[in-house]
Parts: C-alpha cells; structure tokens; sequence
C-alpha cells in the first residue's frame, strides 16, 4: 500500500474544491435549518439555481460571464421567493415536500429535450468558465505542491477564491446572527407564535431566511460549475441535499464553524476511505472481492456505506455533532 | 415604565361586538357584546370547552372572526395579524408556556422590545447602527428581570427553567413590548403556591401603569384576589359579568360550573 499517496490525497481533500462547495451550500443550510428551523430539503435546487444561472446566461443569452455570475444570485433569490411565498405561512412540513419535489423539478427540466436549446439538455453547458481562470496567476494544468496538499493549479486558483468567499460569507452570517435580526430567527425556531405574539412578522423573517440561505446555496452551485467547468443536470440530484444534511450535522446546526467543519471531515472521511479501499494488499484484496464482491465499482458504494456507519456513531455517541452542546440538546426533551 | 394612554379613562378599552366563531357545526364562540374596562383586570373563566381560550385567540389575531367587530381603543382591529397588534400595544401570552428554551432569559427578555433597527437585515450587518439601542433594551430587560426575581436565571437557557419561571419569563417577556393591554391565557396554570403569589402580585402593579389586564383563569380563588370584573363564559357565550362578589353568588354561573343540578337527586331529575 502507498500510505504516501492516500494521505496526500486525504490531506488534499481536507479542504479541496468539495470542500468549499459543501462547506457553502451547509452554511446556506445552517441559515435555514440551524437558525430559523426551516427544513429545506432542496438545497441542492439553489445550488443548481446559481449554477444554471450563470451557465445559461452565458450559453443561451450570450452575456458576460460576470453579468451571468451576478444573476445566478438573482436566480437562487427568486427560487426562494416562489418556494416560500406558497409555504412559509403553512406548518413547517410544507416547505420540505416543496423543497424536495422543486429541486428534482428543476433537475429533470433543466435535463430535458424541451429545454435543451436554453440548457443544454443531457450535454449541460460548457464552456463558459474562461473568464474566471483568465484572471488566475497559476498555470492552469500544472500541479503545485505546498506541504502536504497538492493541485493543480486551476484548482488553487478556484481554492483562493472560493474559501476567500467562503470565509467572509460564514464571518457575515455570524454576524447577523449575533444581531437581533439572528435572535428573531432563533426565536422563530423556537417558537413561531410566541415570536409573532412579540410583534414580529415571522412570515417576513423566515422569507428572509430563506433567501439569505437559498443565495448561499447559489453561490455554492456557481463555484462548483466554475471548477467542473461545465454545468450538467444530473450533477445536481437529491444524494446531494443529503450530503449537505450529513455535513451540518456532523458539525451542529446552528454553530458558525459547523458547515466548514463538517464539510471537510466528510471529504477527508469519502477520500482516505475510497483510497485506502483501492489499494488493499492484494491478499485482503482477493479475499474481499471473493466474500463481499468488492469490484471497483463497488468501492464507490462502499465508502458511502462506511460513512452512514460513521454517522450512525455519531448520532449515538455525540448526537449534537461537533460544534453543538449536549446541554442545548437536552433542553429539546424537556 | 410607561403606557401609552390616549382616550377617556372610561371608554372601554377592547370591544368586541356580534363576535362569532365555529368549528364544523359547532359554535365555539357566540359574544353579542363585549366591553373591556381600561386600567381593569378582567377574569374571563367558565367550563372546559367555553370558547374561552378561542376567544383569546380572536380577539389577539391568533384565529380569525367568522362575524363580528373587534376595537381596540376605538380603532377596529378585527383580522389584524398578531404582530401588528403587539405594536398596538396588545400583547399575550400563552395556556402553555413558550419559553424560547435555547435562547437565554435575557434574549428572551430582549427580543420583546418592539422597533428594534438591528432586527432590519441590513442594518444587523452593521452593529454601529443597532447596539446603543440594544443596550438601552437591555438595561430595560434587566429592569424588568429585577422587577420579576428572574436576576439569577439571567444568562441562563430559557429551557432550564421551572414551569413557574417559565410563566414569569413570559409575562415578563410581555411587558418588553411596552403594552396597553396584556392578555394572560392561564398565567396561574402549573404556577407553585408560593411562586403563584408573587406573580399575582405582578399582575396586580399592571393597572397602575396604565396597562388593562384580561386573563383566562379557572381557579376561583385567584379570580376572586385580584380581578376587579368577571365574564363568565359557557359553551361560547357569556352568560354573566360582574364584580367578583356578585359573580360568587350568581345563580347561573354556579349552574355553568357545578351543572343546572348539583345537589339534587339525581333519579327525579327531569330530562328535557
């Protein structure tokens, strides 16, 4: 086994491109879900909202890149607009059928033949990223190695960027949720009508919350089409949602560091297991492959079944995760 | 601590007039007429299933009027949304308490305070904008805190109090918001003996602010200690009101609360 490269794959991916990308949609998610209590199970719909926004704003309509990036944030807003405007009045429950049913709308209609012309179809749209990397100083294709970590240099090009955002969007949010504006929400999660009964317009609030974390989200789906340099419908499936779940709850909900945290434990976790599994001695190898039908393929699958057993540890022996306290918890069971 | 206190003294407060509310084929509340005394503390009592507690909910914007005209001060406030009417100055809390268990007592405390500008988007992203406000409110919760011998739970979660604490927190909580009319859904309900003592002479102190008390009680005792009018209630309507007294010896409301028949023989009553 070359220990040397499952740990320089591991290191690299503690906070690699994924990283970033999962570490952004969970602190749109942690907006939602952590502060105001919104269980949004369509994340992964802003996230596409964003990337379609620039991908097609460049590819069918010929705009600027730029223009296109500041309109992928419009997109993910006005996602947030029509899913809250028909649910957020209505008990909590709502928002999560709309959410889920919306994202996989969006997926599946972005996919087909009727929207090819605007998005491309099955093909996605490619291409369109050029501006971005023209301002990168890296050579784009040549790796760059500093301590353990190693990439390629659109990636650290992509890497600064991106945790430059991510840094100042998560600084932001714990600002806001540090005002009174952030108590609201965590009063309206608490308790809806107690809130109102305050004087607050709850509906307003959780509106605003759902954008603040659906604009998030679309940043995040931005970044990533950026770095994948191409935007494909299938990319963006409901596995995805869930991801960003497992990694707020790894970190806490409700906690300013729990997405970045989260988010680079779960990459590191799927990236050593995956190597470590692939270069088995071939005697571990053989037997495996006789008693569990470990093919490649299967390593795929399995690395994902090893983190559900994580997860499961997790909710058993530190079911607040990494970030949250075990006091605040128990104050739920009282 | 102040209230805001436009009309005549005594003009009543809160009206509510051809009041009507059903549930399916069931008139939950039925009130022709109903006029609240200012600077008063009201008892509204009756039987289970009275129609009290969806009275509250109709008259504080929690549950909408089928028919029927709700004032508060003169101006109609009929199907005016919750948090509007709390900046009208009314204010409630509820049958079973909403403590805000993961946010501590003083930001339970703190989010009372209504015009808040840190609670505007973007003026939270900018602290300068906010933070001599939010320690004006501060000062104001922990003057209310004092007020309530809730000193010592200050920096604590709102989830580790008592039941009895958690009631006083609401009330309060209530109270950040400045109110004219506060609305009390049960506040002695769960409330400790001792505990109980010291919040009934809270409410007593609140019409000498210029503030009018309505409250939903069951207990007679308390109702009789403190309130300065009763409403009785009885399968959505009212059937009395009156002072304490002479509610106590009010033939009707004893039927309402003990059945038409209590003491009799139970084999020569009539049915009908």
């Amino acid at each position: 086994m070359d220990w040397g490269f499952i740990l320089e794959r591991s290191f690299s991916a503690m906070i690699g491109p994924e990283v970033v990308v999962y570490a952004l949609a969970a602190v749109g998610l942690n907006v939602h879900f952590g502060y105001t209590g919104l269980m949004n199970f369509g994340q992964v719909g802003f996230m596409a909202a964003g990337a379609y926004g620039v991908g097609v704003s460049v590819y069918w309509l010929g705009w600027n890149f730029w223009v296109g990036i500041l309109f992928s944030f419009v997109y993910a807003a006005i996602l947030a607009l029509l899913l809250g405007i028909p649910t957020l009045r209505l008990r909590a429950d709502y928002l999560s059928l709309v959410t889920i049913a919306a994202s996989e709308t969006i997926r599946l209609l972005a996919r087909s033949r009727v929207m090819q012309p605007y998005t491309g179809g099955v093909e996605g749209v490619n291409q369109f990223a050029g501006p971005f990397y023209d301002l990168s100083p890296f050579e784009l294709g040549k790796f760059y190695s500093i301590g353990p970590f190693k990439y390629l240099g659109r990636d650290v090009w992509m890497l600064i960027v991106g945790w430059t955002l991510l840094i100042l969007i998560t600084l932001m949010v714990r600002q806001l949720m540090r005002s009174p504006w952030g108590r609201t929400l965590r009063a309206i999660r608490e308790d809806e009508d107690a809130t109102r009964a305050l004087g607050k317009n709850a509906y307003y609030y959780k509106m605003q919350a759902l954008m603040l974390g659906g604009i998030i989200g679309g940043v995040a789906g931005t970044l990533q089409v950026i770095q994948k340099a191409s935007v494909q419908a299938d990319t963006f499936n409901p596995v995805i949602t869930f991801t960003i779940w497992t990694i707020l709850i790894i970190g806490g909900p409700g906690r300013v560091w729990s997405p970045i945290v989260g988010s680079s434990i779960y990459w590191t976790l799927i990236v050593f297991i995956e190597n470590t599994l692939r270069q088995l001695p071939p005697g571990v190898r053989t037997t495996l492959e006789d008693t569990v039908q470990l093919s490649d393929f299967n390593i795929a699958m399995l690395r994902f079944i090893l983190v559900g057993l994580g997860l499961l540890l997790l909710a058993r022996y530190r079911p607040q995760g990494i970030f949250g306290s075990r006091e605040e918890m128990a104050l739920d069971r009282r | 601590m102040t209230a805001v206190n436009s009309a005549a003294p005594d003009t009543p407060i809160v009206t509510a007039t051809g009041v009507v509310k059903s549930f399916g084929g069931l008139r939950a509340v039925d009130v022709d007429k109903l006029e609240i005394q200012r600077n008063k503390i009201t008892a509204l009592i009756g039987p289970n299933g009275a129609g009290k507690t969806t009275f509250f909910n109709l008259l504080t914007g929690f549950d909408q009027v089928d028919t029927g005209v709700i004032t508060l001060d003169g101006e109609d406030i009929t199907g005016t949304a919750p948090h509007r009417l709390a900046a009208k100055g009314m204010v409630r809390t509820f049958q079973l308490t909403k403590a805000l268990a993961k946010l501590s007592t003083i930001e339970n405390m703190k989010l009372g305070a209504l015009h808040q500008r840190g609670e505007k988007f973007w003026s939270a992203l900018i602290p300068g904008m906010w933070s001599k406000q939010d320690r004006e409110v501060e000062a104001r919760a922990d003057a209310i805190l004092q007020r309530f011998n809730l000193t010592h739970m200050r920096d604590e979660y709102a989830g580790t109090m008592s039941g009895g604490q958690r009631k006083l927190l609401e009330m309060a909580r209530a109270l950040m918001t400045d109110p004219r009319v506060v609305m009390l859904d049960e506040p002695m309900a769960g409330v400790n003996p001792a505990l109980a003592q010291s919040l009934l002479e809270l409410i007593k102190l609140l019409p000498g602010e210029g503030r009018t008390v309505i409250f939903v009680e069951h207990n007679m005792d308390v109702v009789q200690e403190i309130s300065d009018w009763v409403v009785v209630m009885a399968e959505g309507k009212i059937i009395a009101q009156g002072t304490p007294a002479e509610i106590k010896s009010n033939k009707a409301v004893v039927d309402a609360y003990l059945g038409a028949h209590h003491g009799e023989d139970l084999s020569k009553v009539e049915l009908s």
